[in-house]
């Protein structure tokens, strides 16, 4: 029992030794591929097409974005679920984390700062002056 | 005693955890370590990803997104960048194998994309800059300017990257040093194309869509 459980170094693959059924790395890449092209195309054509409403066009982009960059990491960077893998997913999980608190967190403090610093309109400067 | 016996009692049969077995082999640390420094790259990208979504309105009369980008050219650009992926992919398996001449020749193919789709990118300044659309025009064109113009350096210097390495293929061989540092290169590059994904869909995708 010489062999010690340790990490996997991100971006490396599953190694046959750990895992047998591992299917194989150029059959991985490219269904990476394939399904990247897949949803590039869909977000270009949902981009241009007067199909959908325009209302959640945008909405179905970010969802779109988010499963590419999913593909990307699964099947170009190899993140797993595995043990082996848990410190590469936790790294990677509190970067989404500060991610998703400086964009959403900008966003929402600037939409409301530029609701509450909105100049105020003529009518209501009058109405101020009758007083 | 309480803890002697513990250990006493521990199944023998197990794998020892990565604790006991000492510091883990170098290519993990490194890698690892990289892949901290891509995540804090990420975290930074996100900031001018942050700031171009509050100015992307703020065109200060100038031109608007719509008015612009060119999609076809964005088509290109993402193609590229995407197959460049795939060929960087392919490359590290040749590396893993130590097959010299499909690693040459995938690292050359994952260049002339990655050069192409700079290529695409400065003649797209250029035009937007010949007709006035400057970062001085308009909070939206600095935020633009700096958001794309980040992850254009970032290419530029993959690209750099990339050229050092095969030169150091070249010289030193199959190297642990130099599978370490190709293996870094790699989640560089793959890193590169996810912020592109978060940049065409927001940059350029919602910015023209109705």
């Amino acid at each position: 029992m010489t062999e010690a459980r340790y990490d996997r170094a991100p971006g490396d693959r599953p190694s046959r030794e750990m895992q047998a059924s591992a299917p194989a790395p150029l059959f991985v890449y490219t269904t990476g591929l394939f399904l990247a092209v897949l949803l590039t195309a869909t977000s270009f054509w949902a981009a241009n097409t007067s199909l959908l409403w325009p209302g959640g066009v945008a909405l179905g982009l970010a969802v779109l974005a988010i499963a590419q960059m999913g593909v990307h990491l699964v099947f170009f960077l190899h993140v797993t679920t595995g043990p082996e893998s848990t410190n590469n997913v936790l790294a990677l999980a509190f970067g989404v984390l500060i991610v998703f608190v400086v964009v959403a967190g900008s966003m929402w403090i600037m939409a409301d700062m530029n609701q509450n610093m909105m100049m105020p309109s003529a009518e209501s400067i009058n109405l101020h002056m009758q007083h | 005693m309480n803890i002697s016996v513990a250990i006493d009692s521990a199944p023998q049969d197990a794998l020892p955890s990565a604790s006991e077995a000492g510091p883990a082999p170098k290519r993990i640390v490194v890698a690892y370590g990289f892949w901290i420094f891509l995540l804090s790259d990420i975290v930074m990208f996100s900031a001018l990803f942050a700031s171009y979504a509050v100015l992307v309105h703020a065109t200060a009369g100038g031109p608007t997104g719509a008015q612009l980008f060119n999609q076809v050219t964005v088509a290109i650009e993402t193609a590229c960048l995407l197959v460049s992926s795939y060929t960087c992919g392919l490359m590290s398996l040749a590396i893993n194998s130590r097959r010299y001449l499909r690693t040459y020749f995938g690292a050359l193919i994952t260049f002339a994309l990655g050069a192409a789709f700079l290529t695409l990118e400065i003649r797209e300044f250029a035009s937007m800059i010949a007709i006035g659309a400057t970062p001085e025009r308009s909070a939206f064109l600095s935020a633009f300017f700096t958001l794309v113009g980040c992850h254009g350096l970032h290419v530029t210097l993959g690209l750099i990257w990339l050229a050092v390495m095969m030169v150091q293929v070249a010289v030193m061989g199959f190297d642990a040093t130099v599978q370490r540092r190709l293996l870094c290169f790699s989640l560089f590059w793959h890193a590169l194309d996810i912020v592109w994904v978060g940049l065409f869909t927001v940059v350029y995708l919602m910015g023209v869509s109705p």
